[in-house]
């Protein structure tokens, strides 16, 4: 993002600088498209302060009245703590396991020439545009037989959503992994070799201290995917094992829908990986321009 | 000694690829084949427990599925064309807004740094958490949406309903391009980047417009990036769970009837896996053949635009 503040500097002044229609064409979409972007957080953020009758009324754009009550009540009404935890550990586990492995794969795939090197490749990346429908169904069968069979409760548990999790971010994190580790000069795993280091301390030593932005853009990744899938959490899942993207449904009762509650509540889980996501951006950027060169 | 160690090395890659390979047998292939030979089962409530037990039906549950006068593959054929609807539209718009939006925030401003995090916003956001709010917002009685149309604007007669009937087609649709489009606008910053500046000065030298400048210098040089990034949005669209089943629930109305939640509902409401797992194959065997053709011609157009 350095290069072009170079650019322009000397730019405003010469022949190529943008006419003065382009800048009121780009003022005019680029405020419409903050409102709409932003229209959904506003609504989010006003209606978390609101008390229950104002949410509950015709919409209206400033709260008649201030509160943070909703800030209080989301933990009683639905045990938003624990669903909080699931998610936490949920996402986490799935992320850590599936950047470990990856870290291997995209290794293997960018140092090593060996055979079926192009079926691995191109079969990760195609489990990718398949429909999560497609493997929801079996999966829900081989978890519910396993656990009849073996007594080992896949199904409900947080290692059963953990598994099928990981599957989701690996292929992802294996492609994006290859382009970083291929940016990484030779010259330093050979550097390492000659320090008297193995595969895997060359791996150690150099080449993930030298592609961490890409490992952390991965995880960020990784943890977002996990934290915001409803699919198989919704099935996956009992009442002890619920994650967010279920829990959040519990705001609404037959009779009523908390409103403020569900926006705060919504507002309180986004926070985390939003913060995470907007630091991080730049790195994943940057993945997506080694990624898509190859 | 040496023998080994060549073992070893020779060895090294395909030990490196073992966790990811097990993990991708275990969770992808394995399901898939499982899945393909339930789609041949007759697989109701009675047989959950312990599939294998599962009568065998041969292509009886593909012949319902796609018995399109009959209502079980009547419905799912108007699914197919809803979702084909919204796909072709999702990409199209969110094509069309990444890469305006990309192209203006390619120069440098002020503010240029927070818009860009701004933009980003949507596809950071928890999907459920996001749609949610959208949900709120098409409230018949008390959503913003109705408050602004009717209420501020009177364009609308009344109150209309958002979430039922015929309207909902364009609430997905609206949900959908607001939380995908910042993507595409990612992928096209990226590929922006590798544009090397001096064309757009030799350009610009030679008098050619932005317009000009644009249609090319820019468009050309992303069309690599575009090729992949139109494949991917589509086939994020097709399959489409998340934002239909957190903005209707277990069941859309019928406009707004999106495959991937059809065919949940299809097995898991009636609880007849083997038609929804056939279902699932032919959605699959419509997608590699969409996939297939896309790449082929894609292929084929970039190789005649290089000769």
């Amino acid at each position: 993002m350095a290069s072009p503040t170079a650019r322009t500097a000397g730019r405003r002044r010469s022949p190529t600088a943008p006419p003065r229609s382009f800048r009121w064409a780009r003022r005019i979409f680029l405020t419409a498209l903050t409102g709409f972007v932003l229209l959904p957080v506003y609504v989010m953020l006003s209606s978390s302060l609101k008390p229950l009758e104002d949410v509950s009324g015709t919409f209206r754009w400033l709260p008649g009245e201030l509160t943070l009550r909703p800030y209080l009540d989301i933990w009683h009404t639905v045990p938003l703590a624990r669903y909080f935890g699931n998610s936490l550990i949920v996402a986490g586990s799935a992320t850590v396991c599936s950047v470990v492995i990856a870290v291997f794969a995209a290794y293997a795939v960018s140092r090593y020439r060996f055979r079926g090197k192009r079926i691995f490749t191109v079969t990760v990346l195609s489990t990718q545009m398949f429909p999560g429908i497609l493997f929801l169904l079996p999966l829900f069968l081989i978890y519910v037989n396993i656990g009849n069979s073996t007594g080992v409760a896949l199904y409900g548990s947080r290692g059963g959503l953990i598994l099928t999790y990981l599957t989701f971010s690996l292929p992802f994190s294996i492609w994006m992994l290859t382009g970083y580790f291929a940016s990484v000069p030779r010259e330093l795993d050979e550097a390492a070799y000659v320090d008297g280091c193995g595969a895997l301390g060359a791996l150690f030593r150099v080449v993930v201290p030298a592609a961490l932005p890409g490992i952390v853009a991965v995880a960020v990744y990784a943890f977002m995917t996990a934290w915001g899938e409803v699919l198989f959490a919704s099935v996956m899942t009992n009442d002890t094992t619920r994650t967010l993207s279920v829990g959040l449904q519990g705001y609404a009762t037959q009779n009523d829908v908390y409103w403020n509650q569900v926006m705060a509540a919504s507002l309180v889980v986004s926070v985390p990986v939003v913060a995470g996501f907007l630091l991080l951006q730049r790195y994943l950027v940057a993945g997506l321009t080694t990624g898509a060169v190859k | 000694m040496r023998v080994l160690a060549g073992l070893r090395r020779a060895g090294l890659p395909y030990l490196l690829l073992l966790p990811a390979l097990l993990l991708e047998l275990l969770v992808h292939l394995v399901p898939m084949v499982i899945g393909i030979v339930m789609s041949f089962k007759d697989l109701t409530r009675l047989h959950i427990g312990d599939w294998g037990t599962a009568p065998w039906k041969a292509l009886g549950n593909y012949r319902v599925t796609v018995d399109f006068d009959a209502p079980v593959g009547a419905t799912l054929l108007h699914s197919f064309f809803v979702t084909c609807a919204f796909s072709v539209l999702t990409v199209g718009l969110c094509w069309l807004l990444g890469t305006t939006a990309a192209i203006f925030l390619q120069e440098n401003f002020r503010g240029r740094g927070l818009l860009r995090a701004v933009f980003l916003t949507p596809y950071a956001l928890p999907v459920y958490a996001a749609v949610i709010t959208w949900a709120f917002m098409f409230q018949r009685d008390n959503g913003l949406v109705n408050h602004v149309l009717h209420d501020q604007l009177h364009l609308t007669d009344g109150r209309p309903f958002w979430l039922l009937g015929d309207h909902s087609f364009l609430a997905l649709l609206v949900v959908s391009v607001w939380k995908t489009w910042p993507f595409a606008f990612l992928v096209v910053m990226a590929g922006l980047q590798n544009i090397p500046k001096d064309l757009y000065e030799a350009a610009a030298l030679d008098g050619a417009g932005l317009v000009r400048q644009i249609r090319r210098i820019t468009l050309p040089a992303l069309r690599p990036i575009n090729q992949v990034l139109v494949l991917v949005l589509f086939l994020w669209s097709f399959n489409d769970f998340n934002t239909p089943y957190v903005l209707f629930g277990k069941a859309a109305p019928e406009a707004a009837d999106l495959l991937s939640l059809h065919i949940y509902q299809s097995s898991f409401v009636t609880w007849n896996f083997g038609t929804g797992s056939a279902m699932s194959v032919l959605l699959l065997l419509f997608l590699l053949v969409v996939t297939a053709g896309y790449l082929l011609a894609t292929s084929r157009g970039r190789k005649h635009a290089d000769g």
